[in-house]
């Protein structure tokens, strides 16, 4: 159990993982200037790496170039997709990475204030990031006058948050700090228009400004040699489930599956579960796909089954997540995800006919369009892709003895 | 703050600061007036085949109606804050991934949309299925019935089987502890329209959604029930409700048992609002008042007799006029420090709620004058029962108001100063209607006929009461003519200052060349505030607590936006539209009435002559017409 | 609730508002400390806060109610949560549930009578390297087993 931040152990990694120095990231950003930092990013193609996938820089330039006050940069740092352990690594590790590309972020798009919204569930790790700061103060590195530079004052505040998935999307998240209940606001206006209490705010994944200090201290282009056309640079993947090695690996953008399943040391695998909960279940003839933004996109989660394994008890799983984590304000994710864990449990009993399930699929089609928020638009992709992928094993008749589904 | 900046005009949007509601989620109000056929400021898009211009930053829902394009919509409701919950207003905006709503989103760039795809058809009738799927549809038994929304919506989107089931048993247990306002959430789609009342529009609080997911309800502090906490009655909620989830605790089965036992002698006075909106309940569209065919209704379903609110509304303006005098007099002749400056109007009990609970300091300010509903009780059980030789044992009355909260007020336990329970029953607007139905009446088709003796017709004054603004105008044409002896200096009486829908009006008149008795109001400029809505009430008290107020002296506030006739027994829907109309309705009624002002009303002077023969503020008028109010908690009853 | 044990609430919120800022946006603060220190938000607390942050105490209950780890009913001393996804499920996690409810006696979502330990299920810890995972308080204990899962248990006060 890591309760202090090591940043002794060092992984191996081509990118985010490869060497460096505390510090140089801050420095070399003041040199380049805001506009030459924009163009770093912006030719390195970083996209947000929470799963979305957003370009950071246009986020970053819409929000330069709006007129306020105040400009707030939050880290979002509630990883709650299931699967999902990058982030914990990256802060535990790596802290030096992810606050100086808060500084750099914040100075790039002339904010003052800078966010760690921490997940409630990582709060054994609140002192010892606290203290890194404290640190980072002392070495001038945050707080008034950073490295010197007379105009640029930016401080980094953590939040925790309170055991809710939800705050894990951008607008959710900013209601949370708004001290409310974390439900996800009407879109547009978009949070770099009108955030945080109003002002122009970017919300940027960890890994995300975890990047920054490398790509400003080894170029845009290097970050491109990585990775493929759409999708540059590397990702961190979190592994886990039926596998020897399970932990975080740094892969470049276009490892395809197999080769993925190869590092890990995965014997006898079924499906591969891509995304987390709000992913993709991949099954073995699709195993030569690449994760990518062109193919197979994710946050980070890969969690691996085995031949073992049902696939409708993981299906049952993920549909009890969305069910409890659903924030309850839309139509269709409130009682939409509702009715997908019933007919999951009714396939179970063996006591559904293939109408409904028809009906189903295609409430999990309007789902993804019509919900509110990313996790009613994606709760329906573990239902329509393993009830697709494992058809024979979910609708078997041999299931709960004999009694096969009625058409 | 600044929210939008439009890329050509460089004009920039801003938004209302002051409000509790999140920046991005405030309807969009467009800050330039922008001309017919100007170019700048204005967006062209295209709606299915038709392309139009509207100003930046229109939601999608307001430009289809401008162009008559019709979007089913559930949680959007032009009183409050953009909802997007719901999502049956989802339109396909070209380029965009996902469906969006059409009620929140603004058209910001030139975009093509669809709103009716197979997709977005297939939507709407998923969502509704949805709702179906939870709601508790016993719809026979509702009082909702024909008139709810997802019904309507059911059957625009052709609805013919539960495709994701049916509810049959009730989740939540009905609350009915409360005497005005009954919750049903078996019955709640969630569409947080009560939420967005209470919080935003009325800043009372009472009502908010409770836990996550699939568990959430809508409830009150602690999940308490509703009479434990601070709800004022107000019935706001239950105008916007779009299902049966809430409604006003309806007495006409027990009024249906009076008016048919032959020993009750059962009698109904009727305010100025419902009777300018009852026809809404009959089809006919806002703005039209039904005094005289009411009158006719109401005799005919077997009420005995059927008096006129504006009667007592009138003997309110002398009380309180009288009071304010009285307390003018010892501010400024005896020098009394003690005397609480300004006087608070008292009428209207969900603001008398509102005041108890949240400003309960400022009790001694509100005048201890009676609503006219309840001097109407206590006169009706006196005087009327005596001057007609009948048991006040035997007299049922009942009130026909606007409000729900009236049926609070009339449950007080101090309201029996007649010696019986002196308002013994609130019916609502809405409630009327159904009783007229119940009868076989079709309302708009009756004869007109008058009210009946003795209290006869009332002035123009006491009917003018409904809207907001209306009791301070009636005060003043009083007043001003006791104190200075000439009519107020006003064309046709109609003061202006006192009109219209602004949150929070403030004027004032001066006295000069007053009569002997009133010198010692010689060059006071008597100023005045009008104010409506509990959260512009919010705004005077607080105004009040920061001693701003010390030059005002008198304060109409009604807890209802529009006044009592946008009151939550009210028919259903409502708008800022239709309030306008049914004030139009109420102040172009008043303007033909032979009396106008309340002191000429010859009922009134026979009343202080033969029975309150003290005047006002006189013993017996203390005893019956005026009351006294009780300190509440402020977070909890 | 005593009316001594009311006015140490009340200055503790009041210090509370101090530290964290009486704007709304220092609600949740607030509250995690209230939490921490008193094992739940009582009602009344929920009041004092409303009327020091100038809210209505209906949105501090609805808040409360939203998070879970929040709680506006008293909890027990020590509250442990039993990671329950998918990664931790595929290793055991159901065995590790069973013991645990052996050794309390109570099942998830209760209090033991004593009021040591409420258990609860909780998702995703972020663990789901060295699963199944389990937080004792803010404390996190990884790769354990029904076994040690129990010695765990045993060792809370």
């Amino acid at each position: 159990m890591e309760t202090i931040i090591n940043t002794q152990k060092k992984r191996g990694g081509p990118v985010l993982f490869s060497r460096y120095h505390p510090g140089d990231g801050i420095n070399k950003a003041l040199e380049l200037g805001r506009e030459n930092i924009l163009l770093e990013v912006k030719t390195s193609g970083l996209k947000g790496r929470g799963g979305a996938g957003f370009p950071t820089a246009t986020k970053w330039m819409l929000t330069a170039a709006s007129i306020s006050d105040k400009i707030f940069i939050i880290c979002n740092a509630d990883e709650g997709e299931p699967g999902t352990f990058k982030d914990r690594v990256l802060l535990l590790e790596y802290p030096e990475l992810v606050f100086e590309g808060m500084v750099i972020a914040g100075f790039t798009i002339g904010a003052e204030q800078g966010i760690v919204y921490l997940r409630g569930e990582y709060e054994y790790m609140f002192k010892s990031l606290k203290d890194y700061l404290e640190q980072m103060r002392k070495d001038n590195s945050l707080g008034k006058s950073i490295c010197g530079k007379a105009d640029f004052n930016f401080d980094i505040k953590i939040y925790l948050g309170s055991g809710a998935y939800v705050c894990g999307e951008e607008t959710a998240l900013i209601e949370s700090l708004e001290g409310s209940r974390g439900e996800p606001r009407n879109r547009p206006p978009y949070p770099v228009n009108t955030g945080f209490m109003g002002h122009p705010t970017v919300v940027n994944n960890v890994e995300t400004l975890a990047s920054i200090p490398h790509i400003i201290t080894k170029g845009g282009e290097w970050f491109r040699k990585y990775g493929t056309d759409k999708s540059t640079g590397s990702k961190l993947f979190s592994v886990s489930g039926d596998c020897d090695k399970p932990g975080v690996y740094e892969l470049p953008w276009g490892t395809s599956i197999n080769e993925l399943l190869e590092v890990v040391d995965a014997k006898n695998t079924k499906a591969v579960q891509i995304g987390g909960a709000s992913g993709i279940c991949v099954p073995k003839s699709q195993f030569n796909r690449i994760l990518a933004y062109e193919d197979a996109a994710t946050g980070g989660s890969i969690i691996i089954f085995n031949e073992n394994r049902d696939m409708l008890k993981v299906l049952k799983n993920f549909m009890e997540f969305f069910v409890e984590e659903s924030c309850g304000q839309c139509t269709p994710c409130r009682i939409g995800n509702v009715k997908l864990l019933e007919g999951v449990e009714m396939i179970e009993k063996g006591e559904y006919t293939f109408a409904y399930i028809r009906n189903l699929k295609e409430l999990a089609k309007t789902m993804q369009l019509a919900a509110k928020c990313g996790l009613g638009q994606s709760s329906p992709n573990p239902f329509l892709s393993i009830l697709e992928n494992f058809r024979d094993e979910i609708f078997n008749p041999s299931r709960n003895g004999g009694s096969n589904g009625k058409e | 703050m600044k929210y939008l900046i439009h890329p050509e005009t460089e004009e920039v949007m801003e938004k209302n600061n002051e409000s509790r509601t999140p920046v991005s989620q405030q309807p969009f109000e467009i800050t330039k007036q922008v001309e017919k056929d100007s170019v700048g400021g204005t967006v062209s898009v295209q709606i299915n085949e038709k392309k139009i211009s509207v100003p930046f930053g229109t939601t999608i829902l307001d430009a289809c109606k401008m162009n008559q394009i019709h979007i089913p919509t559930l949680c959007n409701h032009p009183d409050l804050r953009l909802g997007g919950v719901c999502r049956i207003c989802v339109v396909d905006v070209e380029g965009m991934k996902t469906l969006q709503t059409a009620c929140t989103f603004p058209i910001t760039s030139s975009i093509k949309i669809h709103t009716s795809t197979p997709m977005v058809r297939k939507a709407r009738r998923h969502i509704i299925d949805l709702m179906l799927s939870e709601h508790l549809g016993d719809c026979y038994t509702c009082v909702k019935n024909g008139k709810c929304l997802l019904q309507h919506l059911a059957k625009e989107y052709g609805v013919d089987s539960f495709t994701f089931g049916h509810v049959t048993k009730p989740v939540y247990e009905i609350d009915k502890s409360s005497v005005a306002v009954i919750r049903d959430m078996n019955k709640c789609v969630l569409c947080k329209r009560c939420v967005r009342t209470c919080i935003d529009l009325k800043e009372v609080g009472a009502l908010e959604a409770i836990d996550r997911g699939d568990k959430t309800h809508i409830g009150t502090f602690l999940d308490k029930p509703l009479a434990d906490v601070i709800c004022i009655n107000c019935g706001q909620c239950i105008n916007r409700c779009p299902t049966g989830a809430l409604y006003t605790n309806d007495p006409s089965d027990e009024i249906w048992n009076a008016i048919d036992n032959p020993k009750k002698h059962v009698v109904i006075q009727t305010a100025p609002s419902p009777r300018a909106a009852i026809g809404e309940e009959f089809g006919i569209e806002p703005g039209h008042s039904f005094t005289g065919e009411l009158n006719t209704a109401l005799k005919r379903i077997g009420f005995d007799k059927v008096f006129d609110t504006n009667f007592t509304a009138d003997l309110t303006i002398m009380e309180e006029g009288t009071e304010l005098l009285l307390k003018l007099k010892k501010a400024l002749v005896d020098k009394d420090d003690s005397v609480k400056l300004p006087q608070f109007t008292s009428c209207s009990p969900g603001w008398i709620k509102f005041i108890e609970h949240f400003y309960p300091e400022y009790l001694d300010y509100l005048s201890s004058a009676k609503s006219p509903q309840q001097m109407f009780g206590a006169i009706i059980k006196t005087f009327y029962a005596k001057e007609a030789g009948i048991n006040p044992a035997d007299v049922v009355t009942v009130a026909l108001m606007p409000c729900s909260a009236k049926k609070f007020e009339c449950n007080r336990p101090e309201m029996n100063a007649s010696g019986f329970k002196d308002v013994d029953y609130g019916l609502t607007t809405r409630e009327l209607g159904k009783m007229i139905r119940e009868a076989g009446i079709h309302l708009p088709e009756m004869p007109k006929s008058g009210f009946d003796d003795p209290f006869g017709e009332a002035s123009g004054a006491g009917l003018i009461f409904g809207a907001t603004g209306g009791v301070m105008e009636a005060a003043l044409r009083t007043v001003y003519e006791l104190v200075t002896g000439r009519v107020v200096p006003f064309q046709n009486l109609n003061i202006e200052p006192c009109r219209g829908f602004d949150g929070v009006k403030q004027a004032s008149v001066k006295l000069e060349n007053c009569v002997d008795e009133y010198k010692f109001l010689e060059g006071v400029e008597l100023k005045f505030i009008v104010a409506h809505g509990t959260a512009n009430a919010k705004k005077v008290m607080e105004m009040l607590r920061k001693g701003e107020l010390n030059d005002v002296h008198f304060v109409e506030i009604m807890a209802c936006p529009g006044g009592c006739l946008g009151g939550g027994g009210q028919p259903i829907p409502t708008s800022a539209e239709i309030r306008k109309k049914r004030a139009q309705a109420i102040y172009e009624e008043e303007a033909l009435l032979p009396i106008r002002k309340s002191h000429e009303n010859t009922h009134v002077k026979y009343i202080y002559e033969k029975f309150l023969t003290e005047g006002p503020c006189g013993k017996l008028s203390h005893k019956l017409l005026h009351t006294h109010y009780t300190k509440r908690g402020r977070f909890i009853s | 609730m005593l009316v001594l044990e009311k006015n140490a609430q009340s200055e503790v919120i009041e210090e509370l508002v101090k530290t964290y800022g009486n704007s709304r946006s220092s609600l949740l603060e607030i509250l995690q400390a209230i939490q921490k220190k008193y094992n739940f938000i009582s009602d009344f607390a929920q009041q004092e806060v409303a009327r020091l942050l100038n809210i209505h105490p209906v949105e501090v209950y609805s808040t409360i109610s939203f998070y879970s780890f929040l709680h506006s009913k008293p909890i027990g001393r020590n509250i442990i949560r039993l990671c329950r996804t998918i990664s931790c499920n595929l290793k055991g996690q159901k065995n590790i549930e069973d013991a645990v409810k052996k050794e309390l006696g109570i099942n998830f979502g209760e209090t033991t009578k004593d009021r040591r330990i409420t258990l609860e299920y909780t998702n995703c810890l972020g663990m789901c390297d060295v699963a199944p995972a389990m937080l004792v308080n803010e404390r996190v204990y990884t790769r354990i087993d029904p076994e040690t899962a129990v010695n765990i248990l045993k060792e809370i006060k």
